[in-house]
């Protein structure tokens, strides 16, 4: 990783965790999380599956959803600041942390056949 | 008596004795008397003291006097349905079209409509499909008719998913080569000087014949070309006026050749045993298969060589290789640790050992990088090498292999495994058999974070795909089923969380991922499987049903039993993130449009009502079902309607994957 990218990744968490503690709306993060097209890749419930990732429960601190949505160089297409401001991001945040925990496999019959 | 001026007269005894000099002692199909199965080699030929009668002369003999017909002689079409019959070709699903009036006639008058069976179509696209999706299932070629231009251009997706998957299918177009004579007008129109050009990138053969002999040698060299490995669609010109014309009298009547199977083709003798010194060499070999089985008995010889090395398998689905029960199985992460790969009928096998990265490095192009370790062996056998064309790039990017086999694998696969049985150190088995236990560790491990996978939005709304496949299986897991088609991405999990362990419980995708496979293919496998006795259920997709959504009513038509549960996600979601991705790198912001994807990605506003489309045209349906608890009960009654020998179709509002 070049020392201007490692720069670019702090201060982009620096920047997201002010914001996230500003703004952070579940209900807002909700509709900003299908207005921006997460729910594509990754689900309505942040389940994920082939073509992404799972994002909740328990999704990654604010500061590391930051620097990878700004500079991904994998599958997934970084968002700039252009396309999802840092308020939105910190809501999309807040919404996948209410997303409660998804229920043991082993209480569920039709994934114990 | 058949007819009061037959014109060409058919002398018995002359007839005969050019079919039995021919060796075509199948030839004189009659319909009291069925066709014996083409698949099977006919008996020596030998002269016979007697035949029994082909159709004209059982007709002359026993039937009933007609009025005279109004084209005296015997129609050519009708010795083309003599010779289609020699085939054993059960069905034929095709959309009528004018340029094969005549062979159309014969099939179902003289024909008596069986052996072929004419099956309703309203797309030629469906038609193939249906051919498709039915040898899948009954490893038995369908013929096709169309109309050699426009229906052939409708068709052409439809034979370009065959080639791609490796599934015959004898197209026979129709064209009135005759400028001269034929009607002007539309018949014109729909008339072209090399029909077959359309499709020669992508069929094995072609033919255009001038003559019914030439037809005769042309249909059966098209089926046995099509039924060698590697099997591919074929096409034939069928010209109007041939058809239609009465048999000409130039000496010598017509025979109908004898139909024998051609023997596979096997890897070289050397290059299977330097693979087997390999693999039996190998810390951690592994078995990578897309197309290998191509019966039955390639699962079994697959699992036999699986087990003699204790190599793990990567099954990448283009038709059931390998039980997903079994220990041995392995997602396809399992290559970066392997030190010798076999690939087996690969279609891609650059991409099995490399990765793509579409994230507009190197200048916009993408990146790639390898997926195993420097020093890994690679050895293939594929049969797809001794037919590569150059257009059509469906023999993907060029990967450098160690030991490359020309030769089918299921026919290899014997040779192989005694080789490696051969090849096996008595030192070396211990390490084998660990092997073995390490890779039941890594099995079951798998198949818990899989199952944790599914867990994730298992009560959401609208349903998640592995809520909406488990739902399926519960419903039909007491049942003989077979997952006909599986279209639109339900991130795999049939794949993952099915106890698939027949042949016919899996029979991979469409091969040249043209969308409008997953409808019509269901519906012709979902044939072959009602005469089997099985459950046909399919995993049904928004885009891919509304291509031609007209299968619907042919399947009602003909009384077809399938269970179609939709994963209707409302969008054409390969194309969503396509866009989304451009605009990103191009730092805009996707034009929704007042949808929920890119404009010109989603299939909303208004939302298609396909539970009530599907019932227009004769089906049991329901929906929109949006709530996955009301989603098991809906599945209990349609697998009552299904049982009771009607199509069934669920609408189910789904998660994009």
């Amino acid at each position: 990783m070049s020392t201007e990218l490692r720069f670019a990744l702090v201060l982009a968490g620096i920047l997201f965790n002010q914001a996230a503690t500003a703004a952070g709306s579940a209900e807002k993060g909700k509709a900003a999380y299908v207005q921006h097209g997460c729910w594509q890749c990754h689900g309505f419930a942040g389940q994920g599956g082939v073509t992404g990732p799972k994002l909740a429960p328990n999704p990654m601190p604010p500061e590391a959803l930051s620097a990878f949505v700004r500079n991904t160089r994998g599958a997934m297409p970084p968002y700039q600041a252009a396309i999802l401001s840092d308020g939105d991001l910190a809501d999309i945040h807040a919404y996948l942390l209410s997303i409660p925990k998804a229920p043991d496999y082993k209480s569920i019959p039709l994934l114990n056949h | 008596m058949a007819r009061k001026d037959p014109g060409p007269q058919v002398d018995r005894r002359k007839f005969l004795t050019g079919v039995a000099a021919a060796g075509a002692a199948t030839a004189a199909a009659t319909m009291s008397t069925p066709v014996t199965r083409a698949a099977e080699p006919a008996p020596a030929a030998r002269v016979p003291s007697a035949l029994p009668p082909s159709m004209h002369v059982a007709q002359a003999e026993t039937g009933t006097p007609r009025e005279p017909a109004r084209v005296p002689g015997i129609p050519g079409s009708d010795f083309m349905v003599d010779v289609v019959k020699t085939l054993g070709i059960k069905y034929l699903p095709a959309n009528c079209a004018s340029s094969y009036r005549a062979i159309h006639e014969s099939l179902i008058n003289y024909g008596g409509n069986k052996q072929p069976e004419f099956l309703t179509c309203m797309h030629e696209e469906s038609a193939v499909a249906m051919a498709h999706g039915y040898f899948k299932v009954a490893g038995k070629p369908l013929m096709t008719l169309c109309h050699g231009t426009v229906g052939l251009q409708h068709a052409t997706m439809g034979i370009y998913n065959a080639w791609c998957d490796r599934v015959p299918v004898i197209v026979v177009g129709g064209n009135d080569m005759d400028a001269a004579t034929r009607p002007p007008g539309v018949p014109t129109f729909h008339s072209a000087q090399d029909i077959n050009a359309l499709v020669r990138d992508f069929t094995k053969w072609d033919d255009t014949p001038v003559s019914l002999q030439h037809f005769a040698q042309s249909f059966v060299r098209a089926y046995k070309i099509a039924m060698t490995p590697p099997y591919g669609p074929v096409m034939i010109s069928l010209d109007a006026g041939l058809q239609q014309e009465p048999m000409k009298d130039h000496g010598e009547k017509p025979y109908v050749p004898r139909y024998v199977p051609t023997a596979p083709p096997q890897g070289d003798s050397g290059a299977v045993k330097e693979a087997a010194r390999l693999l039996a060499a190998a810390q951690n070999p592994l078995i990578v298969a897309d197309r290998a089985a191509r019966t039955p008995n390639g699962m079994r010889l697959l699992v036999q060589l699986a087990e003699t090395l204790q190599a793990r398998v990567i099954d990448q689905g283009g038709r059931m290789n390998f039980p997903r029960t079994h220990y041995l199985s392995a997602p396809p992460t399992a290559v970066s640790s392997a030190d010798v790969i076999l690939g087996l009928e690969l279609s891609d096998f650059w991409a099995t050992v490399n990765s793509y990265t579409d994230n507009a490095g190197n200048g916009g192009i993408g990146t790639n990088s390898t997926r195993i370790k420097r020093d890994t062996k690679l050895i293939s056998i594929s049969s797809v090498e001794l037919n590569t064309k150059a257009n059509y790039q469906d023999f993907q990017r060029f990967q450098v292999i160690d030991v490359p086999m020309a030769g089918d694998a299921e026919a290899t696969l014997p040779a192989l495994i005694e080789a490696v049985k051969a090849a096996i150190p008595n030192d070396r088995k211990g390490a084998i058999a660990a092997r073995g236990e390490a890779a039941k560790k890594a099995y079951t491990e798998g198949k818990e974070r899989t199952r944790a996978a599914a867990a994730l939005g298992w009560d959401a709304s609208p349903v998640s795909t592995a809520r909406l496949c488990m739902e399926v299986y519960a419903a039909v897991k007491d049942l003989d089923w077979s997952l006909v088609a599986s279209e639109g991405n339900v991130s795999n999990w049939p794949n993952r969380l099915w106890p698939m362990e027949k042949y016919h419980h899996w029979l991979g995708r469409s091969g040249g991922y043209g969308v409008g496979y997953g409808a019509p293919a269901s519906v012709g496998a979902a044939l072959a499987n009602r005469d089997l006795g099985r459950f046909s259920v399919s995993i049904q997709s928004d885009g891919d049903l509304m291509y031609a959504p007209g299968v619907l009513w042919t399947a009602a038509k003909h009384k077809i039993p399938l269970l179609a549960v939709m994963h209707n996600n409302r969008g054409y979601h390969q194309e969503v993130m396509h866009v989304q991705r451009l605009s990103n790198f191009r730092n805009r912001v996707a034009n929704y449009g007042g949808d929920m994807g890119p404009v010109g990605t989603r299939i909303e506003n208004p939302d298609i009502e396909y539970h009530k489309l599907a019932e227009s045209m004769g089906w049991w349906a329901k929906g929109p079902i949006k709530d996955p608890a009301q989603l098991g009960p809906a599945l209990k009654e349609a697998v009552k309607v299904v049982q009771a020998g009607q199509p069934a179709l669920l609408n189910v509002w789904t998660q994009p994957r």
